[in-house]
């Protein structure tokens, strides 16, 4: 095999290399883009450092809230409120009420998501249940806050925002199951159709 | 272009070694262009059984023969293997027979690495194909298996398919690294980039996109194992991914596939019509020019399959007029070709007969695809029988039809007998009316508003869903006809001379038929 063979061949295993390498930097990638143009409603999954939100004067501006669960989840997930009246820079605290109707311990996490799309980067949250999962007992309900404001950069031409939550039920069902499992049989190891957290 | 054959030292020549080994440690280009062949026939009738599945049970509303869940399988699997198991490997096995004939070169760049691209072809479909007798079943996903229809709620055999996807993926990269080597390396003296074959150039830059796009699906692929095995979030809104993620990746691999699915074909058809109509083809370079703009353009069109997402208007007009600018080069060949054949001598044999039907159904479907291309009106067509029946007519009476011309036209030259005229074009009117048949219906039902992907369908839907279905029963049956005249070529029949078309041009043809196991081990000199 001549020079030029061998020369071809190490750039063509190199772009195949650069392309393999490409696709997963293509997940950051979109990432970042959402991020900086707001497309798709993205929501940064964590709370703003920025101090110098608040301003005064802002112009009215409703908020509706509206929740959903992912398919089978069945948790009761709703907002407190359906709308508010906010004004732009000034935060405001919002809740959502939950309750686990089922006899197991379950782990939830809530996707926010944000309509008009391009609202999504004049939205700040100070802190919001959807930065970490929420774990509840059988039973046993709660009030998730939210604390937001949208910027006084919010583009003229938007006077309602809606702000989705999908809550998905992220219980470690491994767990759930190799428990059950040791119950049928005899190996009974007291943890009784809860799963081992 | 004409060449001057050297004499050649027969001494050390030899023969292909006896038996089935023959076949297993092959490193001769043209054994192993006719195994790919062979792989890609095995696989059509396989991929098109399961379209008779299909076509069967859609043939009148309700269920009638299968079961819904073994419906989307076959949905599935019909597509992959016509895509992965068909098409590539029918492009990929001509390649091998005539690239290296071609440009003059005694055979491929790296004949070992052959070799093994193509003998683990057979096992990433055995994978795929077990995974019908897997619990669960096989993948029922469709072939373009978004997330998290292929992660979240995926059979258990979806890591099979994962695996398979895997292998096929490095078999078409190593093919492609094989081909640019070769066309970059070992070309006969004289013979300039400007001067290759069309054929040739098409897959010069197919292989280019399949080395660019390949290893793309393979992270795509990689993503979903890591999702399902790994506790990973790429495409699972809940851990912070991304559904919407998936697609962006996937259709960034598969709109350039759509195209290493037809640029062969273009290859193909430029040759066909300019020997069927005695004239020089017109516009050589401007085919290689709009091969490279559509090829560089589809880049950058991915999120037209993708208008219904949610996408904000900015990337809807971009991905619509971008979309819309392919229109342009691919005009510019088929004006080519039309230009050829006008005021040539043309006659019509089978190769020519497919190589027309292929420019006008073809371009059909490229209108469909403008139609498509609009986003406000895909808003309508998105997920209708309307994108089924266009890329259909681009795929069967374009890259199939291509495929089928290219076997009549070269099959002389493999096998050193010609086919019988008569059931060639037999095979070719059965085929042409079935394909319309089948698949010209769907758009209506398209435009009708007949979802794609359903095993059942409202009542309005049922007559053109029975013509449609006879379409494609008469469609199947007429390609045992072409595997009989296959059959029939391979034992005998009438012998053929070196040149076999009159006034064929390139340097296949100037050896004889059928092609010596060995050729151009002495470069042509190409003027």
């Amino acid at each position: 095999m001549n020079e030029g063979s061998k020369k071809t061949i190490k750039l063509l295993c190199f772009a195949v290399l650069g392309m393999f390498t490409f696709s997963f930097a293509l997940v950051p990638l979109y990432d970042v883009f959402c991020e900086i143009t707001g497309l798709n409603g993205k929501v940064e999954l964590s709370a703003t450092t920025n101090q110098n939100l608040e301003t005064e004067d802002g112009r009215d501006l409703a908020i509706q809230f509206v929740s959903h669960n992912n398919e089978e989840m069945p948790w009761i997930f709703r907002p407190s409120e359906d709308t508010i009246k906010i004004k732009t820079g000034e935060f405001h605290t919002a809740t959502f009420y939950v309750k686990n109707t089922t006899n197991k311990t379950m782990t939830a996490q809530a996707i926010p998501s944000v309509a008009p799309s391009n609202a999504a980067i004049h939205l700040k949250k100070l802190e919001c249940f959807c930065f970490e999962q929420q774990e509840l007992a059988p039973g046993e309900e709660a009030l998730l806050p939210v604390k937001l404001l949208f910027d006084d950069q919010l583009p003229e031409s938007i006077n309602s925002v809606v702000l989705s939550y999908t809550i998905f039920d992220v219980t470690d069902y491994n767990d759930v199951e190799l428990t059950e499992h040791h119950n049928e049989h005899d190996h009974h190891d007291g943890h009784d159709m809860e799963p081992a957290l | 272009m004409s060449a001057v054959i050297e004499s050649h030292d027969h001494e050390h020549h030899h023969g292909p070694a006896k038996g089935l080994t023959r076949w297993l440690f092959t490193t001769n280009h043209k054994d192993i262009g006719t195994l790919y062949l062979w792989f890609s026939f095995a696989m059509f009738l396989i991929g098109g059984a399961m379209a008779m599945v299909i076509r069967a049970e859609l043939f009148q509303p309700g269920m009638q023969i299968v079961e819904p869940e073994f419906y989307n399988q076959m949905l599935t699997l019909h597509g992959l293997i016509m895509v992965f198991g068909a098409v590539m490997p029918a492009f990929v096995g001509l390649a091998n027979w005539l690239i290296p004939m071609m440009v003059g070169a005694p055979d491929m760049a790296l004949p070992r690495m052959n070799n093994l691209s193509f003998w683990i072809l057979p096992f990433a479909f055995f994978i795929l194909l077990s995974s019908l007798f897997m619990e669960g079943g096989a993948p029922n996903f469709g072939w373009t298996f978004y997330a998290p229809l292929s992660t979240t709620y995926a059979p258990p055999s979806v890591t099979f398919f994962i695996f398979s996807v895997h292998i096929m993926g490095a078999s078409s990269i190593m093919g492609s690294i094989n081909v640019v080597v070769t066309i970059m390396n070992m070309r006969a003296p004289g013979m300039t980039l400007m001067k290759m074959p069309l054929f040739v150039w098409s897959w010069l830059i197919t292989a280019y996109l399949l080395i660019a796009v390949m290893p793309v699906l393979a992270g795509a692929v990689t993503m979903m194992l890591m999702d399902i095995h790994f506790g990973t979030s790429f495409f699972n809104a809940a851990g912070g991914g991304d559904p919407v993620l998936f697609q962006h990746i996937f259709w960034f691999f598969g709109h350039p596939e759509v195209y290493i699915m037809i640029l062969p074909a273009f290859g193909i058809t430029s040759h066909i019509i300019e020997t069927f109509s005695r004239k020089q083809l017109f516009g050589h370079t401007s085919m290689v020019w709009a091969m490279t703009s559509i090829a560089i353009l589809s880049f950058v069109v991915w999120a037209h399959h993708m208008f219904t997402v949610g996408l904000p208007l900015a990337a809807e007009l971009f991905f619509m007029w971008a979309t819309m600018l392919i229109a342009v080069p691919t005009g510019v060949k088929v004006f080519n070709w039309i230009t050829t054949m006008f005021r040539g001598s043309i006659t019509y044999e089978t190769p020519m007969l497919f190589a027309i039907a292929f420019v006008v159904l073809f371009t059909i479907g490229g209108f469909s695809g403008l139609m498509l291309a609009i986003t406000p009106a895909d808003f309508q067509y998105h997920d209708t029988y309307f994108v089924v029946a266009h890329f259909h007519y681009v795929l069967v009476p374009g890259a199939i039809f291509s495929i089928m011309a290219a076997v009549y036209y070269w099959i002389p030259k493999w096998t050193g007998n010609m086919y019988d005229e008569r059931l060639g074009r037999l095979h070719f009117w059965l085929s042409f009316i079935g394909v319309n048949v089948t698949f010209f219906p769907q758009h209506w039902i398209g435009l009708a508003g007949m979802p794609r992907r359903v095993p059942d369908y409202a009542l309005q839907f049922a007559d053109w869903n029975m013509v449609s279905s006879v379409g494609a029963f008469l469609f199947g049956a007429s390609q045992i006809l072409f595997l009989f005249i296959v059959i029939k070529t391979v034992m005998g029949g009438k012998k053929a001379t070196a040149e076999v078309w009159e006034g064929a041009r390139g340097l296949e043809w100037t050896v004889d038929s059928p092609a010596p196991y060995h050729t151009f081990t002495t470069p042509p000199k190409v003027t």
